[in-house]
């Protein structure tokens, strides 16, 4: 669960080009949008695509979404628990 | 009929441009085949969380374009127009392998929002919160004179008074460099750098105690000669009621292939006794280069100097009032405009 964690916010860096955070400045808690890294609705889309290509995992309710994108720990669960690849 | 004074400008090229108190006195000498533009501190003029999903044109454009506009004093405009050749052409090359490597599967929004060529002029209004008149033009190496000749046809039409206009090219990575291994295999290529650049302008109906100069006239002609073009120019030139003689300094897009004979005609038969300039050796070869050659000129009227890095001969005169710009490539899309000192 750890790796996965690790992975998720390097790649949510990457993707997001969160240029000024690093894989230590994300916190397993901290809120993905909102006042934690401050996401928005194309960065949605972004995380939405990523689950897609890399666990074969396809979000299409936006209800869910908003839980699965709480944050890094609520995140690397559903993909533990959903993923197909 | 309103004039069209230029009274902001901007420029981000290969050369140290963006320093407004530096004017080509110490060039840079390029001898790659590709040149990046010296890039500011994004940082300083857009906010990191915004800018971060913002391509290489779209910082050039939003940093340029801030510059043009506190160069005239001016907060925001009532129109935005931009010329781009290829747009923001690193996310483009970006979206389409994407497409290619995954299958038509995956496509992410942020490379497709900026691969579209309006993106510069749409990011600019939104950091300005400028409501306005939003166009950008895609026409090769006309966009940039496209854009500013529909600047100044909304002054002239009294529908804005202070219109941005500006023009930005990215290198890219890939796309380019496949245009340099074609042109490579040319007999007579072109022989400056490909580059990048952008260049903004604030152009205002009133006059204003810094402005730069005026905006006489534009014309776009698609199709010409080397020899059509003598009589198109003196046609333009009699249009704007002025003789050859008239003409005070001719800024010249050369840039080394074979069609450089339109403006070696120019230059021999036209304009031997006055100063000739050329620029694209020192900002490479763009759709949008002659937005650099634009600058030049705007500075050569407000400074009444001529930097030595863009002489094409050793003819000087004591006052420069009219200074005439043509710029074509390829043999095709030929403009030329004309600037006069206010």
């Amino acid at each position: 669960m750890d790796a996965l964690k690790q992975e998720l916010k390097k790649n949510i860096i990457e993707q997001l080009n969160l240029e000024d955070f690093t894989v230590e400045d994300i916190l397993d808690d901290d809120p993905l949008f909102g006042d934690g890294l401050g996401l928005d609705s194309i960065d949605a889309l972004e995380l939405i695509v990523l689950l897609d290509k890399d666990y074969g995992i396809k979000l299409t309710d936006p209800i869910e979404g908003k839980i699965v994108f709480k944050s890094i720990e609520v995140l690397a669960n559903y993909i533990t628990e959903n993923r197909t690849k | 009929m309103k004039a069209c004074f230029i009274n902001g400008v901007a420029s981000i090229s290969a050369q140290a441009t963006f320093n407004q108190s530096c004017f080509l006195e110490d060039v840079i000498v390029h001898n790659s085949k590709t040149i990046n533009a010296i890039h500011p501190n994004y940082k300083d003029f857009i906010n990191p969380i915004t800018g971060r999903r913002m391509a290489t044109g779209v910082k050039m454009g939003i940093a340029a374009s801030k510059l043009a506009l506190d160069s005239a004093q001016l907060a925001c405009p009532d129109a935005i127009i931009t010329g781009t050749g290829m747009g923001c052409i690193e996310d483009s090359e970006k979206f389409l392998n994407s497409i290619i490597e995954n299958d038509e599967q995956y496509l992410t929004p942020t490379s497709f929002i900026n691969s579209t060529h309006n993106t510069v002029a749409a990011q600019i209004a939104l950091t300005l919160d400028c409501k306005g008149y939003n166009v950008s033009y895609v026409h090769g190496s006309v966009s940039f004179e496209s854009a500013l000749y529909d600047a100044q046809l909304l002054l002239h039409e009294n529908e804005a008074s202070n219109v941005l206009v500006g023009a930005v090219d990215e290198l890219g990575n890939q796309f380019i460099q496949d245009i340099v291994i074609s042109e490579e295999n040319q007999s007579q290529a072109i022989l400056t750098p490909f580059g990048e650049g952008a260049h903004f302008f604030t152009i205002s109906s009133s006059r204003q105690d810094g402005s730069y100069c005026e905006l006489k006239a534009i014309q776009i002609i698609n199709i010409a000669t080397p020899d059509s073009i003598q009589e198109n120019l003196k046609e333009f030139l009699n249009q704007n009621r002025l003789l050859l003689s008239d003409v005070d300094v001719i800024v010249l897009g050369c840039n080394g292939d074979e069609f450089d004979c339109y403006y070696h005609n120019l230059q021999r038969l036209l304009f031997d006794t006055i100063p000739q300039i050329h620029y694209k050796h020192l900002c490479g070869e763009f759709f949008t280069a002659s937005a650099f050659g634009f600058w030049v000129a705007t500075n050569i009227l407000k400074k009444q100097y001529i930097p030595n890095s863009v002489k094409l001969n050793n003819v000087e005169k004591s006052r420069y009032k009219n200074v005439l710009l043509y710029n074509q490539f390829k043999g095709r899309q030929h403009s030329f405009t004309l600037l006069t000192s206010c």
